[in-house]
């Protein structure tokens, strides 16, 4: 019994290596550049794709050729980040904080298609390493060597880290950038430069600690997102920028999930989502963090709210008008598409509604859209239950979500309340992917059928229509309303807010209740439009596709939100059916964010911007 | 080589801050060894011009030359590193670091046409942090602070320095140790130029002053001349 | 009256006993200015009495009941309005929605869903702006206003919730001398007219001693003088540590 406590919690250790390293390297490129940087998680997967291939050439089976290839393979890995810094965030360093993080999304989508084509769709496993392919004994139980090693890495890698940051010149210049990077360039450091090197210094990271799990996990083409929501979870129970904290954090997970596998195998997420959840209740900015800017990312300042002109509204009715008469006039797959677009109109609308007048960024809102279409679903499925029981009951599962993540996330701010949004996402997808006979896994719950009376598409259609139609004005309303302005204002100013004596985490938290059971409607929806609902209705990239929509609309309009779905989903209706559509599309992305940093919303203010310059400088001129 | 070149020549520079424009066609200088002072109130856009020297705002025409060399859209670590330090209004020092660590990320090499500072230097001007070298920035007090800010500076070898409201929040007595502070560092060469709105600091400390409003440049002249304008000093300054 | 009653305030952070032991009160109509240098304890102390910070010990009174360790939004509803050093507004917001806003939560109707705000208390709204002399701009935009008329809207904004006690931290910072003058001189009138009483922390010594009724002077967590602006200007290690040489000149 001792011994297999020795033992779990040796092997604890070990998984926590790798964790730390990449949720160090996170941290580290967060707090100089202010870039969440979604790729992370993919140069881990590379780290372990490249030190796979060089194990395989470079004196095979040999234990120098071994840790060789490992930190090659890390140093080739933190090339590749150069490059990305350079060729990318390089040029967007000014933009809006989530266009970066969009720009970095995009880098997720190409790597992965990249590694599809390169390595192929097979998951790989992993060499053992030479030298440490056996097991020690340990109170009568046994211990794979190579765990040793892994317990020993992560310390040296923390002291190697302390010891660059506190003993060099360089160190204390990404200490001073990390606080404040405009005044170390205006004390003669040359940012740009040592933006590069952090990026080095962080990819190389991700990639050791990819390249050093090779023997124990492998390399498989889903790793990316898996290890950056674990990542993320590090990054939030240590403490933003803190790399004792990461170190602290990666090991109390992996000590939970190591003996957490000896109780309940299943509940291995569980314990990570209650172990951030207690540690944030208790230390809302993490273990060893400190409270960060007020301000949420990319939220500058906020221009005035209005109602719509009578231009504006003229123009909303047109376009209703136009919905109205579409069935006559359009041919099936349009109304097909249209549909949808209607639906993820309605998600990216109540996204918005959190992220604009809530100042409140979630990354994982497609949880709530999953949670609404797996509750209708389920409901069909396992109960019978009708269509239109089944969609009113789709925004209560998600609202009741909303409810219990939004409890947490709400005592957050900023990029802290953004990465904690994911990590709840992601163990929202993990269990519908997990729990095979309840939720089909992978295989998705099908044949679920609409109510005779809505069988016919036109029908649907405009029941889909009426529906979305009712919940957009419904959250315009609602915006307009004095709740809307409570909400706003502890987004304006908390501290004034609080000074009027605005409870705002309870506003916050409506607002999130709100945004939740909205999704949910779309996701009911969405259940029915489809016949079928898989796991990745929940998944990290719909969250982000809901991200996309709002950002390229604009945040801070209200129909902004309305047109990015529309082009968005109609972008990605052309380009699915492509073999590499991920590669497309995440180029388009990276494209858009580069081509226009401040959103296509933003152009035309850019334009605006320009014009009244000239004519600025024009009158005084002819003065 | 640029001997004869003002030590920094603004001529006619326009900023702006989105669509907003913050200053107008401003021209002014600063002369070898001289302190001037850039009086307004707040909003006037004194800051906004420091930031515009020394490239945290890039200006839109108009010139900036600094010894004779233009700089004017220059990244700002280029043109600190050629002699130009930079002292923010809000201090901006790393509170996380120690008093060493910021002069540290200060530090540059040595220039043959200013004066050189090394951080045992600071310390006979600054008694005070020489006591908390090992100490975290963010533990000391606003005094402490404003005087770290302007070491750390000088720990760059500038010959032109930019103060942009050295008094500003500070009690009177502190104020009086900076102007101290500023005389001082005007006695080894160093020329200054300064923004205030506090006039009664600007006469202690300046040899000459500029007069700001809504962005452009109102009125210049010695101190001694302001000092008996009363009509300039009612209009614009309200004392 | 005594409106607001201070005994005996502790808070030390780690190890640094920020505030030791302060006490004092404000009465009805009373405008007491609270001096001292950086790092004397006056935001702690601030930051107390508003419920941003809680203390290690003592208590604070409101008209006799005890606020001590209130959350700010539970003594803002008790009657106590703020003003912040750097002015903190609605940003998305009209000046008259600004005031509208607090209005609304005065009267508890927040949880509002469906009437547009817009219309709720707007002739209220601008009667509070009239009298700070901002009502032709009630419809800008709060981002786009001058400094100084940031200042006044804050100051309608601190009235809104009809409060017994209004905390002012350095009114004036970051203000033209001669605007100064002004909002101080506005800020008396309005509440000396409303019988409010007013705490205010400031550096600016023409400030202080032109407006204040009494002045309160700290020094590393303690009170070392309390008495009229005449009385403090003429104390001895108030000008030492404090004024320094040059307090003649003010």
């Amino acid at each position: 019994m001792t011994g297999q406590i020795v033992v779990q919690f040796l092997t604890g250790l070990a998984s926590a290596a790798s964790l730390f390293l990449i949720a160090a390297g996170l941290s580290i490129i967060f707090g100089v550049t202010r870039i969440v940087n979604f790729a992370h998680g993919s140069l881990y997967m590379l780290g372990a794709f490249i030190a796979y291939s060089l194990t395989q050439r470079l004196a095979a089976g040999t234990a120098y050729g071994f840790w060789i290839s490992v930190l090659l393979a890390a140093f080739v890995v933190a090339l590749i980040g150069v490059v990305i810094e350079i060729l990318m965030l390089r040029r967007i360093y000014r933009a809006p904080e989530l266009f970066q993080l969009l720009a970095t999304f995009g880098v997720v989508l190409v790597v992965q298609d990249a590694a599809l084509w390169i390595w192929g769709p097979v998951d790989l496993m992993g060499p053992r390493a030479p030298g440490l392919d056996s097991a020690v004994d340990i109170l009568g139980q046994r211990l794979p060597e190579y765990d040793i090693a892994l317990i020993v890495i992560s310390p040296v890698v923390l002291g190697l880290l302390w010891l660059l940051f506190h003993r060099t010149r360089w160190g204390i210049l990404v200490r001073a950038a990390t606080q404040d990077r405009e005044m170390v360039g205006a004390l003669g450091r040359n940012q740009a430069w040592l933006f590069t090197s952090v990026f080095f210094v962080g990819a190389f990271l991700a990639g050791l600690g990819g390249a050093i799990q090779l023997p124990k996990g492998g390399a498989d083409l889903l790793i990316d997102l898996n290890v950056i929501a674990a990542a993320f979870v590090v990054v939030v129970v240590g403490g933003m920028g803190s790399i004792t904290g990461a170190f602290l954090a990666a090991i109390l997970i992996g000590e939970l999930q190591a003996f957490a596998v000896l109780v309940l195998p299943e509940s291995t997420l569980v314990i990570m989502f209650l172990a951030m959840a207690v540690v944030l209740v208790v230390r809302p900015w993490g273990l060893l963090g400190r409270p960060m800017g007020e301000h949420a990312p990319g939220q500058a300042a906020e221009p005035l709210l209005r109602p719509a002109t009578p231009r504006a509204r003229l123009a909303w009715a047109a376009l209703i008008g136009l919905l109205l008469v579409l069935p006559l006039i359009a041919e099936d797959f349009t109304l097909t598409l249209t549909i949808e677009i209607v639906i993820l109109a309605l998600f990216a609308a109540s996204l918005h509604f959190i992220m604009g007048p809530g100042g409140m960024v979630s990354f994982g809102h497609a949880a709530y859209f999953g949670l609404g279409a797996y509750g209708a679903a389920l409901l069909a499925t396992t109960l019978n239950t009708p269509m239109e029981l089944a969609l009113l009951a789709a925004p209560v599962v998600a609202g009741l979500g909303a409810l219990v993540f939004g409890w947490f996330c709400v005592r957050l701010s900023g990029v802290y309340l953004a990465m904690l949004t994911l990590a709840f996402a992601q163990i929202a997808w993990s269990v519908v992917f997990q729990w095979y006979e309840f939720t089909g896994g992978e295989d998705g719950l099908l044949g679920i059928r609409r109510t005779p009376w809505a069988d016919d598409r036109i029908v649907f259609y405009y029941l889909v229509l009426a529906a979305c139609g009712v919940a957009i004005y419904a959250m315009r309303r609602m915006i307009f309303a004095p709740f809307g302005y409570a909400v706003r204002a502890g987004r304006d100013s908390r501290l004034r807010a609080d000074a009027i004596g605005i409870d705002c985490r309870r506003f916050d938290w409506m607002a999130f209740l709100v945004a939740g059971a909205m999704a949910g409607i779309a996701g009911g929806l969405y259940v029915y439009s489809k016949g079928s609902v898989f796991p990745d209705e929940m998944s990290i990239p719909r969250s982000v596709d809901g991200l996309v929509m709002v950002l390229l609309g604009g945040v801070q309009t209200l129909s902004g939100p309305i047109f990015g779905a529309a082009g968005f989903t109609w972008l990605q209706d052309e380009i699915s059916r492509l073999e590499y559509w991920r590669f497309i599309l995440g180029g388009t992305i990276i494209g858009l964010v580069l081509a226009f940093p401040q959103g296509l919303g933003g152009i035309w203010r850019q334009i605006e911007a320009l014009i009244r310059r000239r004519r600025a400088t024009g009158i005084e001129a002819g003065r | 080589m640029t001997g004869a070149a003002p030590m920094l020549e603004v001529a006619g520079i326009s900023s702006f801050y989105g669509w907003a424009r913050i200053l107008f066609d401003l021209s002014l200088s600063v002369g070898r060894g001289e302190v001037a002072v850039l009086l307004g109130r707040n909003g006037a856009g004194k800051s906004t011009t420091l930031k515009s020297i020394v490239g945290l705002v890039r200006p839109s025409g108009g010139s900036v030359a600094f010894q004779g060399t233009e700089i004017a859209g220059m990244p700002p670590h280029r043109i600190v590193r050629m002699g130009l330090g930079y002292v923010p209004e809000e201090r901006r020092i790393f509170t996380d670091l120690t008093v060493a660590e910021n002069l540290e990320v200060g530090r540059q090499r040595p220039r043959a046409d200013a004066p050189e500072w090394s951080v045992d230097k600071l310390f006979a001007l600054f008694p005070n942090l020489a006591e908390m070298q090992g100490r975290p920035a963010g533990r000391m007090s606003g005094g402490e602070q404003q005087m770290l800010c302007v070491a750390r500076t000088l720990m760059g070898n500038p010959s032109l320095i930019l103060l942009d409201e050295p008094s500003e929040g500070l009690a009177p007595v502190i104020v009086d140790q900076m102007a101290a502070t500023i005389g001082e560092l005007k006695s080894r060469g160093l020329s200054i130029l300064l923004s205030e709105q506090n006039l009664r600091f600007a006469r202690m400390v300046s040899d000459r002053a500029y007069i700001i409003e809504k962005g452009r440049i109102r009125w210049q002249g010695s101190m001694d001349d302001l000092e008996s304008d009363e009509a300039v000093k009612q209009q614009y300054l309200v004392v | 009256m005594t409106v607001l009653e201070v005994r005996d305030l502790y808070k030390g952070f780690g190890g640094v006993q920020a505030v030791a032991g302060i006490s004092f009160g404000v009465a009805e109509g009373e405008l007491l200015a609270m001096i001292g240098p950086n790092g004397a304890g006056k935001s702690t102390c601030f930051n107390m009495l508003n419920g941003q910070l809680r203390p290690d010990g003592g208590s604070v009174h409101l008209n006799g009941r005890d606020i001590t360790g209130l959350p700010p939004r539970d003594v803002s509803r008790l009657g106590v309005g703020r003003t912040f050093q750097i002015t903190a507004t609605f940003g998305s917001m009209t000046v008259a929605e600004n005031v509208q806003t607090t209005l609304i939560a005065h009267h508890r109707g927040l949880r509002g869903l469906w009437r547009p705000a817009a219309a709720l208390h707007r002739d209220a709204a601008m009667a509070l702006l009239e009298r700070v002399g901002m009502a032709e701009q009630a419809d800008r935009a709060c981002g786009v206003l001058a400094y100084g008329d940031l200042k006044r809207v804050e100051l309608a904004v601190a009235l809104a919730n009809d409060p017994m006690l209004l905390l002012m931290d350095e009114p004036t910072a970051g203000m033209a001398p001669g605007e100064r003058v002004e909002l101080m001189a506005l800020t008396a009138e309005i509440t000396r007219e409303r019988n409010i009483a007013v705490l205010f922390t400031e550096h600016d010594m023409d400030v202080v001693f032109t407006h204040a009724d009494r002045v309160i002077v700290l020094n590393r967590g303690k009170l070392i003088a309390e008495g009229t602006p005449e009385d403090v200007r003429a104390n001895r290690r108030v000008r030492e540590l404090y004024l320094g040489e040059s307090a003649e000149a003010g």
